[in-house]
């Protein structure tokens, strides 16, 4: 008996010990994929304050300016993103999202290379009463938010 | 008057919850039989009430009765029956009553099946049951009533928002519910154990096949709500790491690691402890996930209109039961005993690996979906966690899950010998590497996830067979046993096989797609992967309560036409909102996938093109396993243990 006892403590260890090193690495694993897999979210004025690196991939979020939509020229689609306090123009090619329209919020990701903004992928909203938080928080920040009546 | 009587149900279905919840409770307590026998009607008396309201919610939307507040923000009297009855579940509020109606079923299911349950088990499984019931009538109750009238009705409703006036969307969420909640079962199962102070193999017997339900209903959920997001959102994604699919995928990860240390605890009577702190952790991860569906609190593509005081509510109640649980658990874990020994090398371990890697994984899931929150609120960064991060922390995980599985499935049970399962293993391994081998031929100088997603996903679907094939023993008759043996035998290799065929999806299309972007006029062909692709016309069309630009596009492959293809823009006025709906040709190797975009200035559209191979193994792979889930809960020995009771002579023994 005290040899099964003592082989179960012995097997109660080694798993202790294995799940160890399994958050050890998936710790150290989180930590690697923190560098690539994280992007900011910057409004429009940060980006002109502070204008970050060509290789950095963020996102940015804000309105899309009345009548700066180009589309249907080509496949590439651009704008003008705003918060109120500052615009950003960005270039886009694919197919927009349903809901994307002038006046609107919208997310947009990828990087800002020589004053504008290339987004790889752009969210609009998801239904009409839904605005991304972060866009609400962007424009109250620049004292522009209307609350949407309900 | 219908939905007077159904909010009067609910609310006295509200408070036989809460009778459920102490009476049993207390009987349990004092060893009074009568009291703990309560505990059965009032479940099934709690799932029949919620069941009449839940009905009459029903009724409102399929007759559009305008002066329910709820049915004039989410329905509209042209709309399509089939989403006349989905939109019940479309919102908030009537997503939150079929979440309890679940609940109150899977209750009132453990009561009727439970005949063989100790009595006072099954008194506190049910009182448990009902404490989390109680909970969420509060929640719907005093946050989310779906029964609030309108003083001056509309003429007619706002209709349902289109995009999820589609029939993947129509099932996703009961069957996401049903795995959710289906967890909240084996959570009062473990409370209930742990109060009791007792485990043992029937105990296993008993939560797995529960376990094992909610986990095919998740899986079949999830791959629903993949599905839908690759034909319906326009770009041919399936899978976006947004923080509320990882909400519905942490409970399946913790689901499939339960589903596999509970056979531990029926077959060997080991892994106590581990087995109940997961039972516990799959439900707090399906309320994680209602916490961050309903409150908003983290930006995703699917929050519901954001309502921070129904967050603090079912924050609350998270707290309350994982706080409580888990506390129970610290203070009574140490009095399970288990009983198994094994060896180094077994099939206990084997598992105790798949248990840590899939707990792993899910924390890993975890940490990515809730950091946005930690950094907002710690370091005042708004910042999101995109797919990179997962890609690089969650897949290794699963690489080390797929290169262990068909191994650890061979071992025998206590102890066994690496060498004999090498030796038994090593055709399969060479041809998966060849798999492998030819996938990187076939492609030329790209990445090497296709290859190894391949070779993995070979290994995994062979490596189940040839287990199958080895269970049927040497000499005649091998078929004929084959055919015959358990169906918890087949289920398992079944669904091991499954997981092989979405690995390989996955793989494949994650490496091999193509896209193409380009604006083409009416007769235009162009060539994407080597097929021709062509817009032949372009009309407007007028359907049940939309308008579309529909564009016929054929595809072609040299002078053979393959698919003739609609991709349409739809307008539905009543929404005021368009959607995309994409032409796809499904095929077994490969999809075709064309989305229509804008009209051009100078004539013509904007037409998006994509080529992605072995798209449909992704979701074929989900219903594989879900089907082997299906197989071994068919399995006799669930029929025996249920039928146990009536057997003469059976009694269960107190350990003691």
């Amino acid at each position: 008996m005290a040899g099964m006892k003592g082989l179960k403590k012995k097997r109660r260890i080694q798993i202790i010990l294995v799940a160890a090193v399994a958050l050890t690495v998936s710790t150290g694993l989180i930590g690697y994929a923190m560098r690539d897999g994280i992007n900011f979210f910057r409004s429009p004025s940060q980006v002109l304050a502070e204008p970050p690196r060509a290789t950095e991939v963020f996102r940015i979020g804000g309105l899309v300016e009345d009548g700066s939509l180009v589309r249907g020229q080509g496949e590439t689609i651009s704008f003008r993103v705003t918060d109120g306090g500052g615009s950003v123009p960005v270039a886009y090619t694919g197919v927009l999202p349903d809901l994307f329209d002038e006046g609107q919020g919208m997310v947009g990701t990828g990087r800002y290379v020589d004053g504008v903004f290339v987004a790889t992928e752009i969210l609009a909203k998801h239904d009409e009463t839904y605005m991304p938080k972060e866009v609400i928080d962007a424009l109250k920040e620049q004292g522009v938010y209307e609350a949407p009546e309900s | 008057m219908i939905s007077e009587l159904g909010h009067f149900a609910l609310i006295l279905a509200g408070f036989v919850a809460l009778f459920q919840a102490v009476v049993p409770f207390i009987g349990a307590h004092r060893g009074w039989s009568s009291w703990m026998a309560a505990a059965v009607p009032a479940a099934t008396a709690q799932f029949l009430l919620t069941a009449f309201s839940f009905a009459a919610l029903t009724h409102a939307f399929v007759t559009s009765d305008f002066t329910l507040k709820l049915v004039v923000e989410n329905s509209h009297s042209l709309k399509p029956m089939l989403y006349k009855v989905s939109g019940v579940w479309g919102n908030h509020e009537g997503s939150m009553l079929l979440w309890v109606l679940i609940l109150t079923l899977f209750g009132a299911l453990c009561g009727w099946f439970g005949r063989n349950l100790p009595p006072s088990l099954k008194a506190r499984v049910l009182s448990v049951q009902a404490m989390i019931a109680a909970a969420f009538f509060a929640f719907i109750l005093f946050t989310s009533n779906p029964f609030l009238r309108l003083a001056v009705p509309p003429m007619d409703g706002h209709d349902l928002n289109p995009l999820l006036q589609d029939p993947g969307l129509a099932f996703h969420p009961p069957f996401l519910y049903l795995g959710y909640v289906g967890l909240s079962l084996t959570f009062s199962f473990a409370v209930a154990a742990l109060i009791e102070g007792r485990v043992d193999a029937a105990w296993g017997r008993w939560v797995r096949p529960w376990t094992l339900v909610s986990w095919m209903f998740l899986t079949v959920g999830i791959a629903l709500g993949s599905w839908w997001a690759y034909y319906e959102l326009g770009w041919g994604g399936f899978w976006f790491w947004d923080p509320v699919e990882n909400a519905s995928f942490m409970p399946w990860l913790i689901a499939a690691a339960l589903l596999h240390c509970a056979i531990v605890v029926e077959k060997r009577e080991s892994l106590k402890n581990w087995t109940i702190l997961l039972a516990i952790l799959a439900f707090g991860f399906s309320l994680i996930g209602t916490f961050i569906v309903r409150s908003g609190v983290i930006t995703s593509v699917h929050a519901f209109a954001n309502d921070p005081e129904r967050g603090v509510f079912i924050l609350a109640i998270l707290a309350v039961f994982m706080g409580g649980a888990l506390t129970l658990y610290a203070a009574r874990a140490g009095a399970m005993q288990s009983k198994g020994v094994f060896g180094l090398v077994s099939r206990e371990s084997a598992l105790v690996a798949n248990n840590i890697l899939l707990a792993v994984s899910c924390f890993t899931v975890f940490i990515g979906t809730i950091w946005p929150l930690v950094a907002e609120l710690l370091f005042g960064r708004k910042l999101t966690v995109g797919a990179p991060f997962f890609n690089a922390a969650f897949t290794p995980f699963m690489v080390a899950l797929a290169v262990i599985l068909p191994l650890g499935a061979l071992l025998p049970w206590k102890r066994g010998r690496l060498g004999r399962v090498a030796m038994q293993l090593w055709p399969v391994a060479l041809l998966a590497v060849a798999v492998g081998l030819l996938a990187f031929a076939v492609q030329t100088g790209r990445s090497a996830l296709a290859p190894i997603g391949i070779a993995l996903g070979t290994w995994l679907i062979l490596g189940s067979l040839r287990d199958l094939w080895l269970r049927t023993g040497r000499g005649e008759g091998r078929l004929r046993r084959l055919v015959h043996l358990p169906r918890a035998d087949w289920g398992k290799s079944v669904a091991h096989a499954g997981l092989g065929v979405t690995f390989i999806g996955i793989a494949a299309m994650t490496a091999w797609q193509i896209e193409d972007i380009r604006v083409a006029k009416i007769g235009d062909r162009f060539e994407v992967g080597g097929y021709g692709i062509q817009l032949d016309k372009v009309e407007e069309v007028k359907g049940p309560n939309y308008f579309s630009t529909m564009a016929t596009m054929t595809v072609w492959d040299g002078d053979r036409q393959i698919a003739m293809l609609h991709p349409e823009k739809r307008v539905y006025p009543v929404a005021q909102m368009p959607t995309t709906e994409a032409g796809i040709d499904n095929g077994i190797w490969r999809d075709f996938y064309l989305v229509i975009g804008d009209p051009q200035a100078a004539g013509g559209y904007a037409v998006r093109t994509y080529v992605k191979p072995f798209a449909n193994w992704i979701w074929a792979g989900a219903i594989i396993m879900a089907g082997g889930g299906l197989l071994s809960l068919t399995d006799r020995r669930f029929r025996v243990a249920a039928g146990a009771a009536k057997a003469p002579g059976r009694r269960p023994v107190p350990a003691e």
